[in-house]
């Protein structure tokens, strides 16, 4: 028997602090937090001084006082008599507008595109890939003045619509004029309106709407219990009863009876003396930055589905079709659940880098938070610290909500193991 | 065997019959067509679409492009010409802008006598790059240095550089060449002194500036060397701390006095006179050989067992990512006179590049991680178990196989911050695609031209993002290690 306790605990020397393993990551991190906090001490100093040596202070007192500026577009009543605080909330509603439209479309856009690729026309695989290189590998900032200048520049004022010899026409069947200074789009009108929700601060929500929502929210409830019973079926008889129409008409009859309800239906924008007037007229700003962030986003999006679907390897599809799944079942059972694992993180991703790009806004005038709060109240008030301070929070957190929120989804469709 | 067929067969064929020509739907063109084009009705759907597409792009843009000139002194000049040579109502490109412009595209309000410096610069850049890019081959290398000598040098020539400037850089380009063939790794110390050359012949001014920056870190050297047999430890702290109080407290000093001695100095050129491509690249290649190191430095804090480390690192990235970069840039441009010492103040320019460069390190982190984790857990065992040290773990196993795993990741945050650098045109510096196009159509010449700047501009954009990642499929499979 060697005798070890005279090695277990060495005396602590000094040197140790620098010598051994098990003390050096200790010594390492309490330099570097004295390092951190010396620096942020230094850059508190500093601003502290710099704040008094121009006579300022460090408040919020200024996002209560009267803005005094226009807003094009007011997703909620504003005036130029609100608040600067009432700004930055419309501002922040503008590029939440812009990031909710735009990942929508670049979706949609980018799923096709990346299912294009992959398509066996050579033609139109040529197509989608030349797509991709092209927005991929040019500025976005490029993207969205070209839009916008083809907005500007070539579609016809709103007066030539006019008259009999009118030099443009409407698309759409006459629901849809594209102007060069804003898109006229229909609005919804309602033959039964049951009045508004008033929430306070002046923002209200159409009880129609609300009607909607709990429709649409109750009929995909009871989707999934109709789905989950029909699972119960299964596993109790071995066959599954048919139910794709029971979930059909409780996704679709409760919206068709409320249209019908409400006497919902589309109210076509039409020529009032120089303007479009009784549709919404769209600013080809928002229009712009929407389409150029959309393809820009799409052509990313695309790489990332092509990629996903090309990580599932044939064995799955061909084990699919030996098992005798027809291929929809094979797309639906198979092949997406596992392209999606691939497919959800980077796309994650694509959204947060489409909401902070909508910053560019302000390349086009778009009024979104950078637009109002470090626009132009910074530069009314002159407060810059706290605005863009206050507007980098904003966007710290937006991010990490969206990315949370990715994040549980992302939870859901990964692979189980064990 | 043979009898019975003798006997009840009255013919056996005992030769091959020639083969016949496959049927006309099963080759050539026709084959090709009717499996990539027509090979259902969908296929033939999409095939019609796309001809469609095709068309429509060709019918909107052909004529425009056709009618294109490119010798007008104004945009009335142009609509002029064209409606004289194509007929009235005939629509066409002006490129005359480019022509008449081109300098400001490329190289912003840079002294027009001066255009061979960055120029110069920029060719040299190639002979700095190309032991570190094309290591591997001697004859990319060869093709691109040549090509870099012949382009560099005959546009200096026009741009009328200095007869002994032409000599330097025919002198360095030569010897580039010389080195790339003879050994590669002579080519090594000019790409180890090249950013502080760029930078002298960028902006200008006396050359003991850049002496004395790199005197410091030489001093450190000498420091550790004699240190180094006390402790190891004490030799790297007395390195850094030797080369920071040098910088900090000497090196103004030495350079003001060396130049009263010996004047040393060229043309002196200030930030605001930079514009166009000329800052695009100084901002993106700077943030590029930035970013890189500090990235791969945040991916280890944030794989790091040290709690403290690793929290700020994962607070650092998350910030950064969580924000637009404009934000950071409004940050630079508005907020630096908050946080530093009352009455100092720094080139915009520079602001800007460190701006990007923690912005693309942020996101070059997160890739970077990606490569460090999808290492299997099996090599840093090997490499603990072959008794290495942390660095020596990191250093020649496992970041030589992240960083080969995140190249197309890497790549990809080298184009979207190369891409990024036009939204300095938001903190007031000439970007060559907004802020310079509108410089130019403020000039009652060129008021109302878009396409043909926009046409030049992204297309320039394109060749470099698109040359970086098809770079990075290069790299990718000269450094495949797997057998397929």
């Amino acid at each position: 028997m060697t005798d070890i306790r005279a090695t277990a605990t060495p005396p602590f020397r000094l040197s140790m602090l620098v010598n051994d393993q098990r003390y050096r990551s200790l010594t390492f991190q309490v330099i570097v937090f004295i390092l951190v906090m010396a620096a942020a001490w230094w850059l508190v100093d500093n601003t502290i001084r710099n704040l008094a040596l121009m006579g300022k202070s460090f408040d919020f007192g200024f996002l209560f006082q009267r803005a005094g500026y226009d807003i094009p577009q007011t997703p909620i009543p504003y005036t130029a008599d609100d608040s600067h605080l009432r700004a930055s909330v419309v501002g922040l509603l503008n590029t939440l507008i812009v990031a909710v439209l735009g990942c929508i479309a670049a979706t949609v856009l980018g799923v096709i595109v990346g299912v294009s690729r992959l398509s066996k026309n050579w033609l139109f695989a040529r197509l989608m890939t030349v797509f991709v290189e092209i927005f991929r590998n040019m500025p976005l900032l490029l993207w969205i003045l070209i839009i916008y200048a083809v907005f500007t520049e070539i579609l016809p004022p709103p007066n030539a619509f006019r008259g009999e010899a009118a030099t443009s026409g409407m698309i759409l069947f006459d629901h849809v004029a594209l102007t060069n200074r804003y898109t006229a789009l229909p609005t919804l009108g309602m033959t039964n309106d049951p009045g508004s929700l008033d929430l306070g601060a002046r923002i209200t929500f159409n009880w129609a709407t609300i009607a909607f929502v709990v429709a649409l929210v109750g009929g995909w409830i009871v989707r999934r219990m109709i789905r989950a019973w029909a699972q119960d079926v299964q596993d109790r008889t071995g066959s599954r009863p048919t139910t794709w129409w029971m979930s059909l008409a409780v996704m679709i009859l409760p919206s068709l009876l409320l249209i019908w309800y409400f006497g919902l239906h589309l109210v076509p924008p039409s020529l009032q003396g120089f303007n479009f007037t009784g549709g919404l007229n769209v600013s080809n700003s928002l229009v712009a930055l929407w389409l150029a962030l959309t393809l820009y986003t799409a052509a990313f999006i695309a790489e990332i589905v092509r990629a996903g679907i090309l990580a599932v390897s044939r064995g799955q599809s061909e084990a699919a079709f030996a098992l005798g799944l027809r291929p929809n079942r094979t797309m639906s059972l198979v092949i997406l659940p596992q392209a999606l694992r691939v497919i959800i993180p980077p796309l994650i991703s694509q959204y947060l880098n489409l909401t902070k790009n909508s910053s560019l806004a302000i390349a086009v005038g778009y009024m979104d938070l950078r637009g109002t709060l470090g626009g132009t109240t910074l530069n009314q008030t002159g407060r810059e610290l706290e605005a863009i301070v206050l507007m980098m929070l904003t966007y710290l957190v937006l991010s990490l909500i969206i990315s949370a929120g990715m994040n549980v989804f992302n939870a859901r469709v990964k692979l189980k193991e064990r | 065997m043979s009898d019975t067929h003798a006997q009840t067969v009255a013919f056996v064929r005992d030769t091959m019959l020639p083969s016949a020509a496959p049927p006309i739907r099963e080759s050539g063109a026709i084959r090709w067509l009717r499996e990539n084009l027509f090979a259902g009705p969908i296929n033939t759907i999409l095939t019609i679409l796309g001809a469609l597409i095709v068309w429509f792009l060709v019918a909107t843009f052909w004529d425009w492009f056709a009618h294109s000139v490119w010798n007008a002194s104004s945009l009335n000049e142009c609509r002029a010409i064209i409606v004289a040579t194509w007929g009235e109502g005939a629509r066409g490109a002006c490129f005359a802008v480019i022509r008449e412009r081109w300098n400001q595209y490329l190289f912003g309000f840079y002294p027009v006598e001066l255009y061979w410096r960055p120029t110069m610069t920029f060719g040299l850049l190639m002979v700095a790059l190309a032991p570190v890019l094309f290591s591997a081959s001697l004859t990319i290398r060869r093709v691109i240095l040549i090509i870099t000598a012949v382009v560099t040098l005959s546009a200096m020539v026009v741009l009328g550089a200095p007869v002994g400037w032409l000599i330097f850089a025919a002198l360095v380009l030569g010897a580039g060449l010389f080195a790339s063939e003879r050994n590669i790794t002579w080519m090594l110390p000019f790409s180890l002194i090249y950013p502080l050359l760029g930078v002298w012949f960028l902006w200008g001014g006396t050359l003991w500036g850049p002496i004395f920056v790199l005197v410091g870190p030489l001093l450190g050297w000498a420091a550790w060397r004699v240190l180094s047999r006390v402790s190891p430890l004490l030799a790297t702290v007395a390195a850094i701390l030797v080369t920071l109080l040098f910088w900090l407290l000497l090196a103004g000093n030495a350079a003001s006095d060396a130049e009263a001695l010996l004047p040393l100095s060229i043309e002196a050129v200030r930030s605001d006179r930079f514009g166009g491509f000329l800052l695009s690249l100084t901002i993106g290649v700077a943030g590029i050989a930035l970013s890189l190191p500090l990235g791969i430095v945040l991916a280890l804090a944030r794989q790091s067992d040290m709690f403290l480390i690793k929290s700020l690192s994962v607070i650092f990235i998350e910030f950064i990512r969580g924000v637009p970069l404009i934000t950071l840039l409004f940050v630079a441009s508005l907020l630096l006179n908050y946080f530093l010492p009352p009455g100092t103040s720094f080139d915009i320019i520079l602001r800007v590049i460190i701006m990007v460069t923690i912005f693309a390190a942020a996101y070059m982190a997160e890739v970077i991680r990606g490569g460090l984790a999808a290492l299997p857990k099996g090599q840093y065992e090997a490499a603990d178990a072959l008794g290495l040290d942390y660095w020596k773990a990191q250093r020649l196993i496992v970041l030589p196989q992240a960083l080969k795993i995140s190249i197309p990741g890497i790549v990809s945050t080298f184009i979207g911050m190369f891409k990024d650098t036009t939204l300095v045109t938001f903190v007031g510096l000439y970007d060559p695609l907004k802020s310079m196009s509108d410089a130019v159509r403020a000039n009652i010449e060129w008021k109302g031209i878009y396409w043909e700047p926009f046409i030049f501009v992204g297309g320039i954009f394109f060749l470099i993002c698109f040359g970086m990642s098809r770079y990075s499929m290069y790299l990718e499979r000269r450094l495949q290690r797997d057998h397929r």
